[in-house]
């Protein structure tokens, strides 16, 4: 019943032997799991009952799901061989790409436009981006240099504390405060950095799993520096030259400046296209990066510590950098985080938020940045979208997670561009 | 005198793995280090450049300690190494590939020296674009040595680049090293367990034998010396 055997056509009697045989073991499981069952009598009193009729048709699912199955795979094997051998034109799937970044960021620009009057639309399609815009960063370090980082949502922490602290604090406004925290950020990316900088693969992220536990830990317990568990409330939102979303009448209102009707969505749609050009920025900067020097050897210091070491690169900086920048992009979207919400607790940073932005990276395709928009898209939108599951919406996540994987194993989009391309003896070469 | 090694001891934790090595490299040589597996010969290579670090000796590059300089700046003073099992970077492309070998090199001069590595291995310019990773093992250590050769070195150092190669590019390998002495006064260092192959090219050489220097002389010498020919070419360890 292994795959390996449904790789070569069978003939009619052998699928029906192994559809049996799956049907067998479907019956012998089924008999306690469905056939019986135990009703209350009331009192201490248990009945057990049976369902044959019920364990009769799951049976026959079973029977004639195997035959099901063996079709499929079949042709689809069958596919796999007739697709021609050599790797498919990078040139074209590079193109195609292109083409699919550019009409989702149109998308983007426009769902703002399409979902109006939609609170609940535009509010999930801003934390699509955010997941998009920490995938882009975590993708630095663990995409690109290879360096296995399960505490990445602490430099998110650092980033929102760091804006609510200044804002709340000292009035910092958020664009004051923005490279201010991401500064900070950059500087805990170079203090998680520098001591893990012999560690690879699990030993760095067990490391980096502490780390972003004593992060955490720090918030919950520092209560007269970052309010505990209460968190910090009251952090004010995001504004535009020194101009507030507010209602109209209240001091640098947009509302008065511009003399249109105020509408509590104004705001909304202002956060919404603010995380958007950070993600986009954040795109603009990470792909800039993979052409220089110290982006190209990111890469190879994954594919080779000690080749990089033969070939004099400073393998030191490269790491120091891979953490710092891909700190500072998450703390970015802490800012934004922050001030998106208006109240942040050590709640929001707990080691799952860095295990679904790990997650987006490996779904959408190590390195890949297009793979991490359609990783968040999947992963912030199916439990969403799977809300009328109820207490199956997270084994409906989990079978999707699942699914990618066997589908794909290195990622959605596992394709990777070249950062250089040769165009002749005469032609540029940067 | 290019490079001399003067009384080098290295430890990797408690074993003790070079001990009191003497070895000198002179501008426009081969040099061979020819021993058994173990012997301490890519220790020796790796010491060089600083891994590990040598517990006590000198490491003198045209008359400048590097004993202690960090890796990157060992390698920044003109020595290139290619090391054991090639190690190229298997998911970039071979052009890379060969970028990354130009870590600290003008790049002005990127397309110059790659158009000498392209003559040099005509093999990678019908491969430019390809993943490494896909090249057969012979062309992945041409990339290897055609990678070390971008960052124009002085010292080009080779830790045996005959390993799990067909006999066919075994013998390009070899005519390769010839080449670059003759056409590019290059200086090499060259660890081989093929010592058959490695003493023919070899202007000098030594054999390590638990991480003593046992034997030196020309190539032509340890190829006729009955102790070497025992040990390392009449079966032995030799091929």
């Amino acid at each position: 019943m292994q795959a390996a055997a449904t790789t070569h056509a069978m003939t009619l009697p052998q699928r029906l032997k192994d559809a049996f045989s799956v049907a067998f073991i479907a019956l012998l499981l089924g008999i306690p799991m469905i056939g019986l069952t135990t009703t209350d009598e009331g009192g201490t009193a248990l009945k057990v009952l049976t369902r044959w009729p019920a364990l009769a048709l799951f049976v026959a699912i079973c029977f004639v799901g195997r035959l099901a199955l063996q079709v499929v795979r079949e042709a689809l094997a069958r596919r796999r061989a007739r697709r021609p051998a050599k790797a498919p034109a990078q040139a074209g799937s590079s193109r195609l790409l292109t083409v699919i970044g550019w009409a989702g960021v149109g998308a983007a620009l426009l769902v703002p436009v399409a979902f109006s009057d939609n609170r609940y639309a535009v509010d999930l399609a801003t934390t699509v981006l955010i997941y998009v815009m920490l995938g882009w960063g975590l993708n630095v370090v663990v995409g690109l240099a290879g360096l296995l980082d399960l505490g990445y949502v602490a430099f998110y922490a650092v980033g929102a504390y760091t804006y609510a602290l200044l804002s709340t604090q000292l009035g910092w406004s958020f664009w004051q405060a923005l490279p201010v925290a991401g500064g900070v950020a950059a500087f805990f990316g170079v203090i998680l950095g520098y001591p893990t900088l012999r560690l690879r693969g699990d030993y760095l992220a067990i490391v980096t799993l502490g780390f972003g536990e004593i992060i955490r830990l720090i918030l919950v317990n520092w209560t007269s520096f970052s309010g505990g568990p209460n968190g910090i409330s009251e952090i004010p939102r995001p504004g535009l030259f020194g101009y507030n979303f507010t209602p109209p009448g209240s001091e640098h209102s947009i509302a008065d400046l511009l003399q249109i009707d105020y509408s509590p969505m104004q705001r909304l749609f202002f956060l919404y296209y603010l995380i958007l050009a950070l993600a986009l920025l954040t795109n603009l900067f990470v792909r800039g990066m993979r052409k220089l020097p110290t982006g190209r050897a990111w890469e190879a210091v994954r594919e080779d510590e000690i080749a990089c070491k033969a070939l004099g690169i400073n393998t030191t900086h490269i790491k120091l950098a891979a953490f710092a920048i891909g700190a500072m992009l998450g703390g970015f979207a802490g800012v934004f985080f922050a001030a998106r919400q208006g109240f942040i607790s050590p709640e929001s940073f707990t080691f799952s938020e860095s295990a679904i932005i790990l997650a987006i990276v490996v779904l959408g395709g190590m390195g890949s940045q297009m793979g991490v928009v359609l990783a968040s898209l999947v992963l912030v939108l199916l439990p969403e979208l799977g809300r009328d599951f109820a207490q199956y919406r997270m084994l409906l996540f989990g079978a999707a997670m699942v699914l990618i994987m066997v589908w794909r194993p290195g990622g959605i989009l596992a394709h990777r561009a070249p950062t250089l391309v040769y165009t002749g003896p005469k032609g540029d070469q940067a | 005198m290019m490079l001399q090694l003067s009384g080098l001891n290295a430890h990797y934790g408690h074993v003790h793995a070079l001990c009191g090595v003497d070895l000198a490299v002179q501008g426009g040589e081969i040099v061979t280090l020819i021993g058994a597996n173990g012997a301490g010969k890519s220790t020796l290579m790796m010491s060089i450049f600083g891994v590990p670090r040598a517990s006590s000796g000198r490491i003198l590059f045209e008359g400048e300690d590097i004993t202690q300089l960090p890796t990157h700046q060992i390698s920044h003073r003109g020595i290139a190494l290619v090391p054991e099992g090639r190690r190229i970077y298997p998911r970039m492309t071979v052009l890379e590939n060969l970028q990354m070998g130009t870590a600290k090199a003008d790049p002005t001069n990127f397309q110059t020296d790659l158009d000498r590595m392209e003559a040099l291995f005509p093999i990678l310019a019908d491969r430019r674009d390809q993943r490494a990773g896909t090249l057969s093992g012979g062309e992945q250590q041409m990339l290897a040595i055609a990678r070390a050769l971008m960052s124009r070195p002085k010292l080009l150092m080779l830790d045996e680049p005959s390993l799990g190669l067909a006999p066919l590019y075994i013998k390009k390998i070899f005519q390769i090293i010839r080449e670059l002495k003759r056409d590019f006064g290059m200086t090499v260092l060259l660890v081989e367990q093929n010592a058959n192959h490695a003493l023919k090219v070899a202007d000098r050489a030594y054999v390590l034998q638990h991480g003593r220097i046992v034997l030196s002389g020309t190539g032509a010498e340890l190829l006729a010396s009955p102790e070497v020919r025992a040990a390392y070419l009449d079966g032995g360890g030799g091929h």
